[in-house]
Order: structure tokens, then C-alpha cells, then sequence
């Protein structure tokens, strides 16, 4: 085992009493003193600091980068304007899904946000694959998120040019007089931003965050609630080498232009389940009771059969109930079918539910 | 007479009844408790098997019975307010109360000063 790394905030991780626990590669708080479910409210009534650090940012030259991209994404690229980001996946020949990231046009370069689990692979795959380009790990910045619907608010006092910033834009803009590359986005369901700032400015940013009424730090357990809540997937659990696009209910990451000229690994195998369907989808499933259905947990129909298995699942804070996501037949994935949940040894009555299970609230104009 | 177990549970014994239930100790590792799946009334355990599961928002926690024999009761106000083992874990949040078997087998739980110190050095 290699040496579990550290963020630049580490040492405001301890400060402020985050618990410390391993995470892909890195330590990282699961939670603070105020606990999981308090972080996750904070988020969904004013504004939560999160340190997404561990995750890849990775920036692609050279000419036409988007064309580039384009061959390993299903996504379009070539019109996103600058100063946008938009959410893409990496497919495999298999049609399987290699990670998800967040991929802004910069001008004259793309910048990209992979998962920290997958970072590795990532950058050694688009070096092999972008023949002729320069991908190059940006190893000397942290990153931090600050959602909520008052996230900008704090941001409007000390990142002015943030206000008129919408969904999904991305831009360099000054925040606490420090360069930063911001993107008004997240993974809480929320409006926010994501903010990329030189790793040696990072701890006086994130205090700087902090220091503002509406804000207080949360950890990856609040993180992992909200994302569930909001109904966005996290790779490893809800998509993986093994689950196709289609499979994932994620149609809308395949560009119109993308549907009809393919050019992307596995296009044959996704651009034909998109024509003939697919034998399994991604639902929202929440269970009857009290009882959270983890992942992993069998689903069953109703006669009692396996008919697939639970990929995320756990209490939704802000719903108050236990929420799932998870993979069930085609003909059983609308909403409010009733299925059951084998949690330990018990069959516990369930329904598919719609998703997200929380309203998103991106801020769009 | 109260005492503690490894795992971070305490009972409470009166007249051959222990009353179990998770320690201060526990709740803060567990963190915010969200659901307690309670045994049920006649059960019979033996010390070491698994009697209850207590749901965090992060994970579920077996809770394993300290002593061997009948459950007898359950706290079923958890059913509908398990953050009463967040708010009151050594009190109003005990979990079941089981009749002893053996009640030979409270010799090798701690008491609550060598609880308090291996809690400290468990921290």
C-alpha cells in the first residue's frame, strides 16, 4: 500500500475537527463535529465547504482539443462556448462507462475534473489516446466546493464577479484577490461553485469561505447524502465498466450530433440499445419503513425472485426516509413498481421512485 | 450494576434482567442514528450473537449481546425516534432487556472505570 496523501487543507481538516478517514488514496473528512445529517442541512438551507482536492484536474492543448475529446466522449464538444462546462463520461469499446468528469472550454485549452478514484487511469488513457496533444496533470491546485442556495451570497462578498455567473459557466475570476478558475456547479443538487485555486492559497480561500455567516465546513458524508438525494450517480457504485449509458439512464450525456455520427468507443453498442432499448435501467427506489437498503442489497420481485441489485442507498436527510438507486428489468423500471429489498434476511416492501428525490436547485438565469 | 462490554455496549443488571443498550462512547462513533432493527420479545441469544443492527447514516453496526438469554423487552419509542441513541444512549435510548442465563458471564465485562479507559485508549 502506497502512503496515504493529504490535501492542502489537511491541517484545517484537524482545526476543525474533521473526522479523518482513507479515500481513494487520500484522507479526507467523512464528517466534522456537527455530524453527517446537520453538514447535509447546512448545504440544502445556506452553505457547505467541501474539499474536493483529491479529484483530477487535468488540462487538455493542443489544436481543436474538443475534437480530440470528442473521440473518447459521447458528449459534443466542438460548440461549447467558452467559459462552459459540460458533464461527459468516458466509454469503453464494450460500451461500459471508464468514469464520468466535468469538462470546461477554457479558449485555447479544455480543463477537466476527473474522479479521484480513477485519476490515474484517466490521465495515463487520454495520453495514450490523444496522440498529439498535452495532457498534463495540474497537481499544484485544490479544490473546493461551496453549495447551497446561499452559497452565493458568500461568494458574491468576496468573488464579485462570480454573481453573474450561471449553471455550468466556468471562468478565471478573482476570489479573495487570488486567481481562481471557478464553475458555478456541484454534486449536492444545489446551486454552488466549484472553485480551482493555487494549492499554497487554498487554506486562506477556505477560510476566508468559512469566516462568512452563511457557511460552515461539511464532509464526504454530507457529500455522498446530497449527491443521493439530487439522484446523480457516483462512479464505482451507480456506473462502472460494466453499465452502459443507456443501461444508466444517462441518454441526455449523448450529444444529437453524437447519436447520428457515433465516433466514440462502444458507439455501436450504446447507439443500438438507444434504438432497441435495453434489458435493465437505473432507478430510484425508496423502501418502505425505516430500514436504509445499502448497496449491494439484493432486489427481488414480488414473487421473491433476484431481479437485480442496489447500487447506492442509504437515509435521505432532507426526504427523511432511506433512498436507493439500483439497476431493475426494463419492465419493471417505472415509477412506482413494486418490488422488495432482501435486507438481512428480510423481505422489506419497496417502490420505484422518481429521481432526484430532492428538487435540484441550479441557479440558470 | 452496569457494566461495559468491548464492543461499546453497557447493561445494566437488576434481579437477573440486564437492560443493553450502546454507550455515550458508541453514539459518537456511529455518528447520527437513523434506524434500530430491535430483536423480538422471546428471543433466545447467546452471548456473542447478533441481537440488534443500529443504522448510522454512514453504515449499519451489529450490536451483539453481551449475555446469554430470553429478550423479554424491547424500546420500541426507537421505532420512531432512533436519534434518541444520539441524544440519550445511556438512558432513554436503551435498546432491550433480556433475562439472564448465566449471570456467570458479567465477570469478564469491564466496570465502568476500565470501560472509561479502554474507550480513551479505543478513541
Amino acid at each position: 500500500m502506497s502512503e496515504t496523501l493529504k490535501t492542502s487543507l489537511y491541517n484545517l481538516h484537524k482545526e476543525l475537527g474533521g473526522k479523518m478517514v482513507p479515500f481513494a488514496g487520500y484522507e479526507m473528512p467523512v464528517q466534522y463535529t456537527a455530524g453527517i445529517v446537520a453538514e447535509h442541512k447546512q448545504c440544502r438551507e445556506k452553505a457547505a465547504l467541501f474539499d474536493v482536492s483529491h479529484m483530477g484536474q487535468v488540462t487538455i492543448k493542443g489544436e481543436n482539443p474538443a475534437k480530440a475529446l470528442e473521440t473518447l466522449v459521447p458528449g459534443v464538444y466542438l460548440k461549447l462556448k467558452e467559459g462552459r462546462q459540460r458533464y461527459t463520461i468516458f466509454t469503453n469499446d464494450n460500451g461500459g462507462i471508464l468514469d464520468d468528469l466535468m469538462v470546461s472550454n477554457m479558449g485555447d485549452h479544455l480543463f477537466v475534473v476527473v474522479n479521484a478514484a480513477c485519476k490515474n487511469e484517466d490521465i495515463a488513457y487520454m495520453k495514450e489516446k490523444l496522440v498529439g496533444y498535452e495532457v498534463t496533470e495540474i497537481t499544484n491546485r485544490s479544490l473546493i466546493a461551496i453549495q447551497g442556495p446561499e452559497a452565493k451570497t458568500a461568494m458574491a462578498r468576496i468573488a464579485p464577479e462570480s454573481v453573474s455567473m450561471v449553471f455550468m459557466d466556468f471562468r478565471s475570476i478573482k476570489v479573495g484577490g487570488i486567481d481562481c478558475f471557478v464553475a458555478r456547479a456541484g454534486y449536492t443538487g444545489e446551486d454552488g461553485f466549484e472553485i480551482s485555486v493555487p494549492e499554497e492559497h487554498a487554506e486562506k480561500i477556505a477560510k476566508l469561505l468559512l469566516e462568512q455567516p452563511e457557511v460552515a465546513p461539511a464532509g464526504l458524508g454530507a457529500r455522498d447524502t446530497l449527491r443521493l438525494e439530487a439522484g446523480l450517480c457516483l462512479y464505482g457504485n451507480d456506473i462502472d465498466t460494466t453499465t452502459t449509458p443507456i443501461e444508466a439512464s444517462l441518454e441526455w450525456v449523448i450529444g444529437k450530433r453524437r447519436k447520428e455520427e457515433g465516433g466514440f468507443p462502444g458507439a455501436n453498442v450504446i447507439l443500438k440499445q438507444l434504438k432497441e432499448g435495453v434489458t435493465r435501467k437505473r432507478v430510484g427506489i425508496i423502501p418502505t419503513g425505516k430500514a436504509p437498503a445499502r448497496a449491494h442489497t439484493k432486489i427481488l420481485n414480488m414473487n421473491g425472485q433476484e431481479i437485480g441489485e442496489i447500487t447506492s442507498g442509504g437515509f435521505g436527510p432532507t426526504i427523511g426516509c432511506p433512498i436507493a438507486m439500483g439497476y431493475v428489468p426494463t419492465d419493471m423500471a417505472a415509477v412506482g413498481t413494486e418490488l422488495k429489498l432482501l435486507v438481512r434476511g428480510k423481505e422489506i416492501p419497496a417502490k420505484v421512485a422518481a429521481t432526484p428525490f430532492v428538487e435540484q436547485r441550479y441557479y440558470r438565469g | 450494576m452496569i457494566k461495559f462490554t468491548e464492543a461499546h455496549e453497557w447493561i445494566e443488571v437488576e434481579n437477573g434482567v440486564g437492560k443493553i443498550g450502546i454507550t455515550d462512547f458508541a453514539q459518537g462513533q456511529l455518528g447520527d442514528i437513523v434506524f434500530v432493527e430491535l430483536p423480538e420479545v422471546d428471543d433466545e441469544k447467546s452471548k456473542g450473537d447478533e441481537i440488534a443492527v443500529v443504522e448510522s447514516v454512514k453504515a449499519a453496526s451489529e450490536i451483539y449481546s453481551p449475555v446469554s438469554g430470553e429478550v423479554i423487552e424491547i424500546n420500541e419509542s426507537l421505532d420512531d425516534n432512533p436519534a434518541m441513541l444520539n441524544s440519550s444512549p445511556e438512558a432513554d435510548g436503551w435498546i432491550f432487556k433480556i433475562k439472564l442465563s448465566d449471570e456467570s458471564e458479567l465477570e469478564n465485562l469491564m466496570d465502568k472505570d476500565a470501560y472509561a479507559k479502554y474507550a480513551k485508549e479505543n478513541g
